[in-house]
C-alpha cells in the first residue's frame, strides 16, 4: 500500500498515504483533494460534473429559452413582449405552416418506410457469404458518413431541370418519353427528399440490422429448415422476430432524426417548390432567422416537441427492457 | 469408398451450377443494384468535378463518361474561393470537438458505469435523453446565446457548441463500453495501492482502447458534417466550414456553378471517407452501439 502510494505521489514525502489522510496539513491541499477523489461517489461527481453542467448551459437552457420566446413575440430588431400561447396558437391559422406540418408527416412517414425495406433488405444481403463482402459492407456506409449537404448537392445535380442524368438515363432506356420534372413539381420534389433522406439513412439501418441478424444462432434456421420451412417463413417465423427488439430502437432513433431533419430539404429544394417540401425545421430557419420573427420561429420548431418527447419516452423504455440501459 | 466418391462430386457439381445460378439472381444481382443506388451520386460528383463546363452543359453527348478531364474547377474552388480556409476551419472544429469531447465524455461514461453514486443512474438516463433532442430545436435559441456569450461568427463558437451533441452520445457509447469490460484489473491495482483515478487511467482507459476510437470518429465525422450550427451560427466567410461554405459562396440565387461545387463536395467528402475507410470496424462497431446499446 505505502510503497505503491509513493509511486503515485512522487517521492518527496517520505510518510506515505496513511499519514497523509491522516494529517493533511503535511502533505498539502493536492494530497487533500487526491485523498477526497479516491472516494467512490466523490469521484463519480467530479467525473460527470462537466458533462451534466455543459449539458444544462447548452442545452437544457436554451431548450427553457427556446419555451420563453415561443411565448413572446421577440423579433430580430425588437425585444418582444410576453403574448402567452397567441404565436403558438397563431400559428395555425397560417396556411403555410398547416401545410408544412402535413409535409411533414408525409415526409417521416414515406422517408422511414423506404429506408426501413431498402436497410432490411441490405442488411439481408450482406449477411450473407460471398467474396468482397468486407469492401462491400465499407462502401454501402459512405452515403453516412459523407456530410450530407454535401451529397444532397450531388442529388440535385442528378435532378436538375435540364440536365438530370437520372431523366437521361430514364429516356435512353425508353422507360420515359421527356424527362420527368423532379425537383419543380410538388408532388415528385417531395418525394425525391424523401427518396434521398432514405438514401443516407439505409446504411444505418443496414448495418444495425445486420448486428441484429448476426446474433440469431445458425442452428435456428437449420431447425426450421429442417421443419421444411421455405425462406419466406424463415424470415416470418425466424428472423423477423428476433431482430423486432432491434429493430424498434433503429426506427424510432430514425423516425426522431426524419421527423427533425434540415440537411436534405435545405440542400435539394430549399422548401419549394411552392412550399411543398418544407419541413418544420426548414420553415423554422426560414421563418426565425431569414424573416427575422424569433419568436414565430422557434414557435414552429417547439411544435415538433409532443410528438419527440413520446418517442423519447417510448425509446428510453425499449432500451431499459433491452437491457441497454 | 472409391466408387461411392465421383458420384458424390458430380452430384455437388450440378448442385454448385444451380446454387450459382440461384445466387446470381437472388443475391448478386440485388446487391448490384443496391451499390450502384447507394454509390452513384459519388461517381456523379467525381465526373461532374473532372468535366469542363462545355460537356457539362452539352445534352447531346453522353453525360455519364469525361471525354476531356480537366482539373480547372478544383483550380477555381483552391484559388477563387476560400477553399482552403473552410477546410482549415473544418479540420480545427472537428479535431477541437472531439478532443473536448472525448476528454470529458470518456471519464464522465466511466463513472456511470465502474462508481456507484446517488442519482448515477438518473444522470445517465438524462444525459441520454440530450441525444435524443435535435439540433433543429435549439438552433434559434443558441443563436441568442452566443450572441451573449460574444461567440457569433467565430469558429471558437462551433467549437464550444459542437459537445452539446457529442457529450451525449460519447457518454453513453462509452458508458456502455465499460460494462463490458471486466472490473477485476482495476481491483487489482486497487489492491495493490493504486488510486481510483490511476486505476482508470492506468488500466480501464487502455482496455477501452478500441471503444475510445469508435467515439472518437463518431464524434470527428459528427463535428465534419454538422451544418445547421454552422449555418447560421456564422455570417464571415472566411469562418465558415466546408458543408456551408460550398453550399452558400457557389450558388448564386438560381445559378450553380456545378463544376466547383461538385469539385468542393468531393474535397469536403474525401477527408471523412478517407479516416472512415481506416476504421470501419471500430466505426461499424460505434454505430451498432450507439443505435442498440445505446
Amino acid at each position: 500500500m505505502q510503497s505503491a502510494r509513493a509511486d503515485v505521489d512522487g517521492p518527496s514525502r517520505g510518510g506515505g498515504a496513511a499519514v497523509a489522510v491522516a494529517r493533511p496539513h503535511t502533505g498539502g491541499p493536492l494530497q487533500a483533494l487526491s485523498a477526497a477523489l479516491d472516494h467512490e461517489a466523490t469521484l463519480g461527481y467530479v467525473l460527470v460534473a462537466p458533462v451534466v453542467l455543459i449539458l444544462l448551459g447548452l442545452v437544457a437552457y436554451p431548450l427553457l429559452y427556446a419555451i420563453q420566446l415561443s411565448l413572446m413575440d421577440k423579433t430580430i430588431g425588437g425585444d418582444g413582449k410576453f403574448v402567452g400561447l397567441q404565436t403558438i396558437v397563431g400559428l395555425w391559422d397560417s396556411n403555410l405552416y398547416r401545410q408544412t406540418l402535413r409535409n411533414t408527416l408525409v415526409f417521416t412517414a414515406g422517408a422511414t418506410i423506404l429506408k426501413l425495406v431498402m436497410g432490411l433488405g441490405v442488411a439481408l444481403l450482406i449477411n450473407e457469404q460471398f467474396p468482397g463482402r468486407k469492401l462491400v459492407r465499407a462502401a454501402i456506409l459512405l452515403p453516412w458518413i459523407v456530410p450530407t449537404v454535401l451529397s444532397g448537392m450531388a442529388w440535385q445535380w442528378m435532378f436538375t431541370p435540364n440536365f438530370s442524368v437520372v431523366n437521361w438515363i430514364l429516356v435512353h432506356l425508353g422507360i420515359v418519353k421527356v424527362g420527368l420534372p423532379w425537383l419543380t413539381d410538388p408532388n415528385l420534389a417531395l418525394f425525391c427528399v424523401m427518396l434521398v433522406n432514405a438514401w443516407r439513412a439505409v446504411p444505418f439501418f443496414g448495418i444495425t440490422l445486420l448486428a441484429g441478424l448476426q446474433t440469431i444462432p445458425a442452428e435456428l434456421y437449420e431447425a426450421s429448415s429442417i421443419d421444411g420451412a421455405g425462406r419466406w417463413h424463415r424470415f416470418q417465423y425466424v428472423t423477423f422476430p428476433l431482430i423486432t427488439p432491434i429493430l424498434t430502437i433503429t426506427l424510432v432513433l430514425s423516425i426522431i432524426w426524419t421527423f427533425s431533419d434540415f440537411q436534405v430539404v435545405y440542400s435539394l429544394t430549399k422548401g419549394g417548390p411552392l412550399n411543398s417540401t418544407h419541413v418544420l425545421a426548414t420553415l423554422s430557419y426560414q421563418v426565425g432567422l431569414q424573416t427575422g420573427k424569433i419568436s414565430e420561429g422557434v414557435a414552429i420548431s417547439l411544435t415538433m416537441l409532443p410528438l419527440l418527447l413520446v418517442l423519447v419516452v417510448f425509446q428510453l423504455r425499449q432500451l431499459r427492457r433491452s437491457g441497454g440501459a | 469408398m472409391s466408387a461411392v466418391a465421383p458420384t458424390a462430386t458430380s452430384t455437388t457439381r450440378m448442385a454448385g451450377s444451380g446454387r450459382l445460378v440461384d445466387r446470381a439472381i437472388s443475391l448478386y444481382l440485388p446487391l448490384l443494384v443496391v451499390l450502384v443506388f447507394l454509390l452513384a451520386p459519388f461517381y456523379w460528383m467525381t465526373i461532374t468535378s473532372l468535366k469542363p463546363d462545355s460537356e457539362l452543359y452539352n445534352g447531346a453527348i453522353s453525360p455519364l463518361v469525361v471525354y476531356a478531364p480537366t482539373l480547372d474547377h478544383f483550380a477555381y474552388l483552391w484559388t477563387k474561393t476560400d477553399f482552403i480556409v473552410w477546410a482549415w476551419n473544418t479540420m480545427f472544429v472537428s479535431l477541437a470537438s472531439t478532443a473536448i469531447s472525448l476528454f470529458f465524455g470518456v471519464p464522465a461514461g466511466y463513472a456511470l458505469a465502474r462508481l456507484r453514486f446517488r442519482g448515477a443512474d438518473t444522470l445517465s438516463l438524462g444525459i441520454f435523453s440530450t441525444y435524443l433532442i435535435p439540433t433543429t430545436l435549439l438552433f434559434i435559441p443558441m443563436v441568442q446565446v452566443m450572441k451573449t456569450l460574444d461567440l457569433l461568427d467565430t469558429v471558437v463558437g462551433l467549437v464550444v457548441v459542437y459537445p452539446t451533441f457529442l457529450l451525449p452520445f460519447t457518454t453513453w457509447l462509452m458508458s456502455g463500453y465499460f460494462k463490458t469490460i471486466p472490473g477485476e484489473l482495476e481491483e487489482c491495482a486497487r489492491i495493490d495501492g493504486a488510486s481510483r483515478i490511476v486505476a482508470m487511467l492506468r488500466i480501464a482507459f487502455p482496455l477501452a482502447a478500441p471503444g475510445i476510437v469508435s467515439a472518437g470518429i463518431f464524434c470527428f465525422t459528427l463535428s465534419w458534417n454538422e451544418f445547421i450550427y454552422a449555418l447560421t451560427l456564422i455570417t464571415a466567410s472566411t469562418e465558415r466550414t466546408i458543408p456551408v461554405g460550398v453550399l452558400v459562396q457557389l450558388t448564386r440565387a438560381d445559378f450553380y456553378f456545378w463544376g466547383p461545387l461538385m469539385a468542393g463536395a468531393l474535397c469536403g467528402s474525401v477527408p471523412v471517407a478517407l479516416i472512415y475507410s481506416f476504421f470501419v470496424d471500430q466505426y461499424a462497431a460505434g454505430l451498432t452501439a450507439g443505435a442498440v446499446k445505446g
